[in-house]
């Protein structure tokens, strides 16, 4: 009995040190991205690392969903004599929902396992001491650019995915279903408010956050080499998986409750 | 002047430093001798302000190194170099990048100044015409002489070596120990190496210092710690199995 609550007692104790970490990281973070020097080239190439090696997986992936949306929705609104209806569906569905969180997902899977991985090689092999001696600070240098990098890339990814999927659902209700192509578009656009895609933008900042301290705390804490790597690397992908889920139902309950989006 | 007054370092229960005092000299280049894993890396992280001490002091130029912080502790930096075991060469930039970084992140020079002081650098560790390369194109020994080539670009006053002829062939090593020789030679700086390479420290030292249980059992020139009549020192220099020093201390 003893035993089991030392061990509760302990979890939460590392628990707390995690939400710690998580948290002045992320202060240091916002301190450090508006304070000079403010050199343009590493967020160049980490805006390139993040948002345009990454618009293949997104192109992909939201539009397969946008396909299975449409199909699935098809399922049930054809019964009803209400296919006209999966045009908003889809769009409604990935501008609020869907587009933002897969984006998120396959961005955290993507680009938060590569930092992860990136920083942890960069601390077992000693080079975030030595840009210490070299005095320059870690979170300048290497955590600065790729959050502002991911802060602004995720949205627009996320913009794009939602374009996407959009157009995998218009494929299927126009090629497949036989719907009228100028009636999808209207169906598409007319229900869709700046709201709606508003909400959606809204959460990918939010999961852009997440992706960015996550991985760059796993890497940065990393300990016993190549194995350590590996371990930090999967745990960064974890846990950016279930903070954007719980973020997105944070999100979603605040937009609806509280402000009725 | 480098003063170590009374530093304690312990990592839970393991003491790793125990009332450590050193003084290193200006323009001496003293060798901090031990087993693997006895802290000295970790003194040595003590002394460049990479980790705070339990307690104790660290005073470099008047200054307590340990209560320093954030720009004064960058300032202070500024004045060393410093040779990872390793190297520590960032993989994503250039060897010119890796030379130059310092120059790069915290002088205002222009290009071919920059060039020109990363070309001289090389030549001064006996490299010439890589400045293009990446660090995964260069061997252990390039490695180790870009790395000693970045901790020298600012004509810093003190060089730190974290075992610097760890993972060469003996060749290598003998030339790492020469570099470093001529180097404080031509650069007059003070030096705070780190090793258990007998002969490289026998080679660079003007003073040896043995780190054995968190504590400077010894410290000397080379001839007085190859007669000491220290049983600890003896052993390790001798490199006996069998003596004071036993697998678990």
């Amino acid at each position: 009995m003893i035993g089991w609550i030392t061990d509760l007692g302990e979890r939460f104790l590392d628990f707390l040190h995690y939400a710690g970490g998580i948290t002045v990281l992320t202060a240091r973070t916002v301190f450090w991205t508006f304070m000079p020097p403010f050199k343009r080239r590493p967020i160049l190439e980490q805006m390139v690392k993040v948002g345009i090696d990454s618009l293949p997986i997104v192109f992909l992936t939201c539009l397969f969903t946008g396909m299975v949306l449409a199909l699935q929705s098809a399922y049930q609104m054809q019964k009803m004599e209400a296919k006209l209806y999966i045009a908003s569906l889809v769009a409604l569905s990935l501008t609020r929902e869907l587009g933002p969180v897969l984006t998120a997902l396959v961005v955290a899977g993507r680009v938060g396992a590569s930092i992860a991985a990136e920083l942890g090689t960069m601390k077992v092999t000693e080079q975030i001491d030595a840009l210490e001696t070299l005095a320059t600070n870690p979170i300048k240098y290497l955590v600065v650019p790729r959050f502002i990098a991911l802060f602004f890339m995720l949205p627009l990814l996320t913009i794009y995915g939602d374009i996407v999927g959009i157009l995998g659902g218009y494929m299927i209700g126009v090629w497949r279903l036989n719907i009228l192509s100028n009636l999808y578009w209207d169906m598409t656009w007319n229900p869709l408010k700046v709201k709606d895609i508003a909400t959606g933008l809204i959460k990918s900042f939010a999961f852009a956050v997440v992706i960015c301290i996550v991985a760059c705390y796993e890497g940065m804490r990393v300990e016993g080499g190549a194995e350590g790597v590996g371990a930090a690397t999967t745990k960064a992908v974890v846990i950016s998986f279930i903070l954007i889920i719980a973020a997105d139902c944070l999100f979603t309950a605040l937009f609806y409750f509280g402000f009725s989006f | 002047m480098i003063e170590l007054i009374n530093l304690c370092k312990a990592f839970d229960d393991n003491v790793v430093l125990d009332n450590v005092n050193l003084t290193i000299n200006d323009g001496e280049t003293v060798v901090i001798i031990g087993r693997s894993g006895t802290g000295k890396s970790v003194m040595l992280k003590h002394i460049i302000g990479l980790m705070r001490p339990d307690s104790g002091q660290v005073i470099i130029d008047g200054q307590d190194v340990t209560r320093l912080g954030g720009k004064e502790l960058n300032e202070l930096r500024l004045k060393f170099g410093m040779l990872f075991q390793g190297a520590a060469l960032f993989d994503s930039l250039s060897v010119r990048d890796n030379v130059a970084f310092n120059l790069l992140e915290h002088r205002k020079m222009d290009d071919a100044s920059i060039d020109k002081r990363v070309a001289e650098c090389l030549s001064l560790v006996g490299l010439k015409g890589i400045e293009g390369l990446r660090p995964s194109e260069l061997s252990g020994g390039m490695r180790k002489r870009v790395g000693l080539a970045r901790a020298i670009c600012m004509d810093p006053k003190i060089i730190l070596y974290d075992e610097p002829t760890t993972g060469v062939d003996p060749i290598m090593a003998d030339a790492v120990n020469d570099l470093i020789k001529d180097l404080q030679s031509k650069l007059k700086t003070t030096a705070i190496a780190v090793t258990h390479d007998m002969i490289s420290a026998y080679k660079i030292a003007d003073r040896i210092a043995m780190l054995y249980k968190g504590k400077i059992v010894e410290a000397g020139t080379p001839e007085q710690i190859r007669k000491t009549s220290n049983p600890i020192v003896k052993q390790f220099i001798t490199g006996a199995a069998s003596g004071p020093i036993t697998e678990d201390s």
